[in-house]
């Protein structure tokens, strides 16, 4: 569904991604996994074009989606959410939701708000609040929530289980898991491994912006000197 | 009692056209964190517009659709130059799209003239409204009353707008970050034009609703500028209510003083300003800004390097053709050059405040200026000997910088823009009102240098030593310590801060240090001259400068002169024609849209490019 072919994204003067290649197939969750700074966030966001890779293809539904406006990549389906929640603070949850409202689309679940509620009781609760209210672990439920609002097909999902408290952490893992089972496709991105296990297909290791490893989690367990090597403990 | 009441009700039908004016400039800023200097251009064309209509259109249906067919218009004036000069330039470093919106007002202003004529045209009374009803005895023109109803339901109709509907959530979000908007599926580049569309037609209106208490005429536009600006400012940027308490307080004020302390007017509502950002810096409903928060952190800066001894050499050949100029140019060309030295003096002294200090001041021109009236008031009042005089001059104004810098800096950003702007007005209206010191409208004159110095030739060189000198010096000092501590708080005034460098002492100084040089040109200017008005304090003179330095290349250190002597130079052949205004902010626009990166950076850009210089990226 996501094709990544050899892209190279530069910060200024800083090489973050070397020809970084890998495929996320319909229906499949990836994790992305890698410590701080290896490159996932970039990741993200060069498939946003929110940065430009100077060179490589991305397809999405077998769509070039390089040079495109971030706006135009949204409404192709692909919803993205940030690993700094970037949630309207001055916005209250409802308000939050609506800028991220688009029309139903075909082939993906129309999100309501209520059914969002549903998925996350603790914003029902707090619906007339302003973001900056909220809590860590609400904020993270809210950033998800309104890019659901979009009723995308493939959901990119950076380090959702960042800064967050363990409780949280198993929501999401649930969350994760009922979108998949809604037929939406997921690149997540994590330093969590654990978390990445719990929700994963397969995953893709990155370290300095380059591959080290893609496959499903049976090969990595298999290959644990991969795992010390790449990972954080 | 009863006149009380009168006064105030005429202050809240004055606040109508400034509330109006107000509020578009601040939700345009709010979204496109553009500050719009044309605004008050928009509003002009707005009472032109309603003007005309109202010529054609007859009867009472006539002039309120004419009010709101020039709304319309300007909202559609607004659309095209969002979408032909600002769009190309959003990607460009901050603020530099204020230079595009300075080439608009220049455009606007010739555009007007051609169309509507020179002369000033008297407002037609409102069909119906023309007497006065009494209120409490008092008579109170029946328009005023209708302003006072008009303006609360705009205002209404813009809050239920914003926090109301769909369309008003995404502008308060994007106000707050557009990036992620844009990142959730919404067409920025439509609500931008869209918002700008709005904050004109809003200007319009407000322009077309001051026809029968006042007319159209061609300055207009800048004498708005300053109160819409104070207004905003006061009520916080992007603030809705703010704005209108604040257009309420000013009107109010205004026609109190007009009563009691005229010759206040113009200076109160600076103080207004002054008194409420010292206790709110943020104004009354604003809020923090954040650096970075909207999601456009600028390019990182690139170091400067000292000049290349290819570029020394450069500068000495030039220095030494200046040098001998007199021996090859006729006297007025001596004049001439002695005019673009002083103006490139001036351009570095807000350069190095700008482009080495981070330091955006949009009213540099109080220094200029400044010194040239220490100078013109010391030789008037108490004849100090013109050499003295000429010393004390920078003197003055750098204290005066070290003191408006000393309360501007404790705010940052676009509001340390605006109060900068507010104490250059306040100086402005100062000299401009205090006729038996300043001599006011009329300036003062006959300002002579001493014997030995009135000879052109001899002032030429005094220019050229005190101006390559001061030059030579702002780079000197770009170098130094002083220079890497300055761009260091300009960089990361939090790490600078950890490193041990106590910023606001360094930036305070810059401001001073700034102010000084910019007073030494205006000492070199009065003397050259013999006579100076309160022009030299405007807000067009210190546009001239800012648009000098944009046009030059903010991150490049020549970039003050080189554009001095570009815009000097063109405005010299231009002014000879009548409309040199429009093609002076047309050719402003193209260098915008075409060189974003100023002239000597776009420049080195197209020479690096050809492989004639080594790159400085790798």
């Amino acid at each position: 569904m996501l094709k990544v072919n050899a892209i190279n994204s530069f910060y200024g003067k800083a090489h973050v991604l070397r020809n970084l290649s890998f495929n996320v197939p319909k229906g499949h969750v990836v994790a992305l996994l890698g410590r701080n700074g290896a490159g996932k966030s970039t990741t993200m966001k060069s498939i946003m074009q929110l940065v430009r890779p100077s060179s490589g293809e991305i397809t999405f539904k077998d769509e070039d989606i390089v040079r495109l406006p971030s706006h135009q990549i949204a409404r192709l389906g692909l919803g993205y959410v940030p690993e700094d929640r970037r949630i309207f603070t001055d916005l209250t949850v409802i308000e939050n939701l609506l800028v991220g409202w688009q029309s139903p689309r075909e082939g993906a679940v129309t999100w309501t708000q209520e059914m969002l509620f549903d998925l996350f009781p603790n914003l029902a609760e707090r619906r007339n609040n302003r973001g900056k209210a909220l809590s860590g672990g609400e904020q993270q439920m809210l950033t998800i929530a309104r890019t659901l609002m979009g009723n995308p097909s493939f959901v990119l999902l950076d380090e959702p289980s960042e800064g967050v408290a363990p409780v949280i952490i198993e929501q999401m893992i649930k969350v994760i898991g009922q979108l998949k089972s809604e037929g939406l496709t997921v690149l997540l991105s994590e330093q969590n491994l654990h978390f990445a296990q719990a929700v994963a297909d397969s995953t893709v290791i990155i370290e300095s912006g380059v591959k080290m490893f893609d496959g499903t989690l049976e090969t990595l367990n298999s290959k644990p000197e991969i795992r010390d090597a790449y990972l954080a403990a | 009692m009863e006149f009380f009441v009168a006064q105030i009700i005429t202050g809240l039908a004055n606040a109508s056209s400034l509330f109006l004016v107000a509020c578009g400039l601040s939700l345009i800023f709010g979204v496109t964190r553009i500050v719009n200097f044309a605004h008050g251009s928009l509003y002009m064309l707005g009472a032109y517009i309603g003007y005309t209509f109202m010529q054609v259109l007859p009867g009472g249906l006539g002039f309120w659709s004419s009010i709101l067919l020039a709304g319309l218009s300007v909202g559609v004036i607004g659309v095209l130059v969002e979408m032909l000069v600002l769009r190309p330039v959003y990607k460009a470093p901050e603020l530099f799209q204020l230079v595009a919106t300075f080439g608009v007002i220049l455009v606007i202003q010739d555009i007007a003239l051609i169309v509507f004529g020179p002369e000033d045209l008297l407002g037609p009374r409102a069909p119906g409204l023309r007497g006065v009803i009494r209120v409490m005895g008092e008579p109170i023109p029946k328009y005023d009353i209708t302003l006072l109803v008009i303006t609360p339901i705009v205002a209404l109709t813009l809050w239920y707008l914003i926090t109301q509907t769909r369309v008003g959530v995404l502008v308060r979000a994007a106000t707050q970050d557009r990036e992620m908007v844009s990142a959730l599926g919404v067409n920025q580049a439509w609500l931008f034009t869209g918002v700008f569309g709005l904050g004109s037609a809003l200007a319009g209106l407000g322009g077309a609703l001051q026809l029968p208490k006042g007319g159209a005429d061609l300055l207009m536009d800048f004498h708005i500028l300053a109160p819409v600006f104070v207004v905003v400012v006061i009520g916080g940027m992007g603030s809705l209510p703010g704005a209108y308490l604040a257009a309420v307080i000013i009107s109010v004020l205004n026609v109190f003083a007009v009563t009691y302390l005229p010759q206040s007017t113009l200076v109160l509502m600076f103080i207004v300003m002054i008194v409420v950002l010292t206790i709110r810096p943020y104004g009354l409903f604003g809020r923090e800004e954040v650096a970075g928060e909207h999601g456009q952190v600028g390019e990182p800066e690139r170091p400067i390097k000292p000049a290349s001894a290819r570029m020394q050499l450069l500068a000495s050949g030039l220095i030494l053709l200046l040098a001998m100029m007199p021996f090859y140019t006729a006297s007025f060309s001596l004049v001439f050059t002695t005019d673009v030295l002083i103006f490139c003096l001036f351009a570095a002294s807000l350069h190095f405040l700008l482009g080495l200090g981070g330091l955006v001041s949009f009213g540099h021109a109080a220094y200029y200026g400044g010194g040239a009236y220490v100078a013109a008031l010391l030789v008037t009042h108490v004849n100090t000997p013109m050499e003295l005089a000429f010393l004390l001059a920078p003197l003055g104004a750098g204290i005066a910088a070290l003191a408006i810098g000393w309360v501007c800096l404790r705010l940052t950003g676009v509001y340390f823009a605006m109060l900068t702007l507010a104490f250059a007005q306040l100086l402005w209206s100062l000299v401009f009102q205090w006729g038996e010191v300043t001599g006011g409208d009329d300036g003062l004159v006959n300002i002579w240098p001493s014997e030995w110095l009135k000879p052109t030739i001899i002032y030429y060189y005094l220019t050229l030593l005190f101006c390559v000198g001061g030059i030579l010096l702002l780079r000197h000092i770009a170098h130094s310590p002083f220079g890497y501590a300055l761009r260091a708080a300009r960089d990361s005034q939090r790490q600078a801060e950890s490193t041990g460098i106590d910023t606001r002492k360094i930036q305070l100084l810059a401001f001073g240090f700034a102010g000084f040089m910019g007073g030494l040109a205006g000492a070199l200017f009065v003397f050259s001259k013999g006579s100076v008005f309160p022009n030299e304090l405007e807000i067009a003179r210190s546009f001239d400068a800012l648009i000098v330095v944009f046009l030059g290349g903010v991150k490049t250190l020549a970039g003050g002169v080189a554009g001095g002597v570009f815009f000097k130079g063109i405005e010299d052949i231009l002014i000879k024609f009548e409309y040199w205004r429009l093609v002076m902010g047309l050719l402003i626009i193209f260098v915008v849209i075409l060189a974003p990166e100023g002239i000597v950076g776009s420049l080195r850009k197209g020479a690096e490019r050809l492989n004639l210089i080594k790159s400085r990226h790798m």
